[in-house]
C-alpha cells in the first residue's frame, strides 16, 4: 500500500474483528537509530503462537468469505522490503501485539501519508472503543485518546461526524509540534 | 482531562448520548475496510460519508466498518440498511458516488440504481 497509514487501518481492523474494545497505536519514528516502528496492540481474543506464524503465510485466514488472508503479510512484506521485520506476539483470550519495523531512511518504506485521517475513520466508525494513538520522535511524545472526542461530545452536545474536523486540526499541530515527517 | 473520576463521568455521559442517538438511528451505513477495501480506496469513501453527513447534520445515520465481505474485485463496498427494507450493497464506490449515497438514497430515500452491486 502506498501509505503506512492504510496498513495502519488494516491492522486495526483486524483487532476490531477480534472484539477488541481496548486498543494502543504506536508510532515511533527514530532518525537517530533510523527506526520507523509501528506497533498495534489489543485485547482481542488472540492466538495461539503457531496460528500467530501461520497467519504471515497469505494462504492462511479464518475467514470463510476468502480463502486468503492478505492484511499481515502484505505489512510484513513492506517491513522487510525496507530492511526490516515484522513480529506478532499474541495470547489467545488476552490479546496481540504486532510490531512491524521499517527502516526509517529507506527508499523502499512507504511514507507514513494520512494518519490523522486513519485514526478519525477508526473512532468515527467505532466510537465506543478506546483506542489510544502515541506517537513518538526525537523530540517528543503526542498522544490522542479516542475519550477526547467523548468529552467533546457530552459537552458540546455535537455528533461525532461534526468532530471530524477538530480532531484531524489537534493530530495534525500535535504531530507538527514533536516535529514529525511521517 | 482533568482526573479519573472527571474520565468515568465524562465516559457514562457519552455512553448515554451514544444509546440515545441508538434509538433515533435509521439508516446504519457499513463500509468494507478488508485489506482489499482498504487497497482499493474505502478510506477515502468512508471520509467522503463521513463529511457529507455531517455537513449535513444528520441524526438518524451511524456510519461504521467491517472486515472484507468476499467480493474484494467490487471493492469499495458500501451497504445501506435500513429498517425493515432489503439491504443495499454499493458496489466500486467513489468519493462522489459515496456522497451521493448520502444525497439520493439517505436523505432522498432513493436507491442509487446504477451502483447497486447486491440486493438482499
Ligand atoms: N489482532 C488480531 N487478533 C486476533 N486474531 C487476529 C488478529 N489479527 C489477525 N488475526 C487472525 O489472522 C488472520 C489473518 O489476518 P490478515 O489481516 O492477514 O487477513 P484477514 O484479516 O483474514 O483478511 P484481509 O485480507 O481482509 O486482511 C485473521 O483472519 C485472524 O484470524
Ligand atoms: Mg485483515
Amino acid at each position: 500500500m502506498r501509505e503506512l497509514s492504510l496498513h495502519i487501518l488494516d491492522i486495526v481492523t483486524n483487532s476490531l474483528e477480534a472484539g477488541a474494545d481496548r486498543i494502543i497505536l504506536f508510532i515511533e519514528e527514530l532518525a537517530s537509530v533510523n527506526r520507523f516502528r509501528i506497533v498495534v496492540h489489543d485485547n482481542g481474543r488472540g492466538m495461539s503462537q503457531e496460528a500467530a506464524q501461520q497467519v504471515l503465510d497469505p494462504f492462511v485466514t479464518s475467514r470463510s468469505t476468502r480463502t486468503v488472508g492478505l492484511g499481515l503479510p502484505l505489512l510484513k512484506m513492506a517491513a522487510e522490503q525496507s530492511g526490516g521485520y515484522l513480529v506478532i506476539k499474541s495470547t489467545v483470550g488476552k490479546g496481540t501485539r504486532v510490531t512491524a519495523d521499517f527502516k526509517k531512511n529507506s527508499l523502499n518504506r512507504a511514507p507514513l501519508g494520512d494518519i490523522a485521517e486513519t485514526v478519525m475513520n477508526l473512532i468515527i466508525g467505532t466510537p465506543e472503543i478506546h483506542l489510544c494513538y502515541i506517537h513518538k520522535t526525537d523530540k517528543g511524545v503526542f498522544i490522542f485518546d479516542s475519550y477526547w472526542i467523548l468529552a467533546r461530545m457530552a459537552e458540546q452536545n455535537i455528533t461525532l461526524y461534526e468532530l471530524t474536523k477538530p480532531v484531524k486540526e489537534r493530530i495534525l499541530s500535535g504531530l507538527q509540534k514533536i516535529n514529525s515527517v511521517g | 482531562m482533568k482526573n479519573l473520576a472527571d474520565l468515568r463521568k465524562i465516559k457514562e455521559k457519552a455512553k448515554m448520548e451514544m444509546a440515545s442517538r441508538e434509538k433515533n438511528v435509521k439508516y446504519r451505513v457499513v463500509v468494507a475496510m478488508g485489506t482489499c477495501g482498504i487497497a482499493a480506496g474505502a478510506r477515502n469513501v468512508m471520509s467522503a460519508l463521513v463529511d457529507e453527513i455531517g455537513t449535513r447534520s444528520l441524526k438518524n445515520t451511524v456510519i461504521t466498518q467491517t472486515g472484507c465481505l468476499g467480493y474484494c474485485d467490487q471493492e469499495p463496498l458500501v451497504q445501506v440498511f435500513e429498517q425493515g427494507r432489503p439491504c443495499i450493497t454499493y458496489g466500486k464506490v467513489t468519493p462522489e458516488v459515496a456522497r451521493k449515497i448520502v444525497a439520493d438514497h439517505i436523505v432522498g430515500n432513493k436507491v442509487l440504481s446504477d451502483y447497486v452491486f447486491k440486493q438482499n
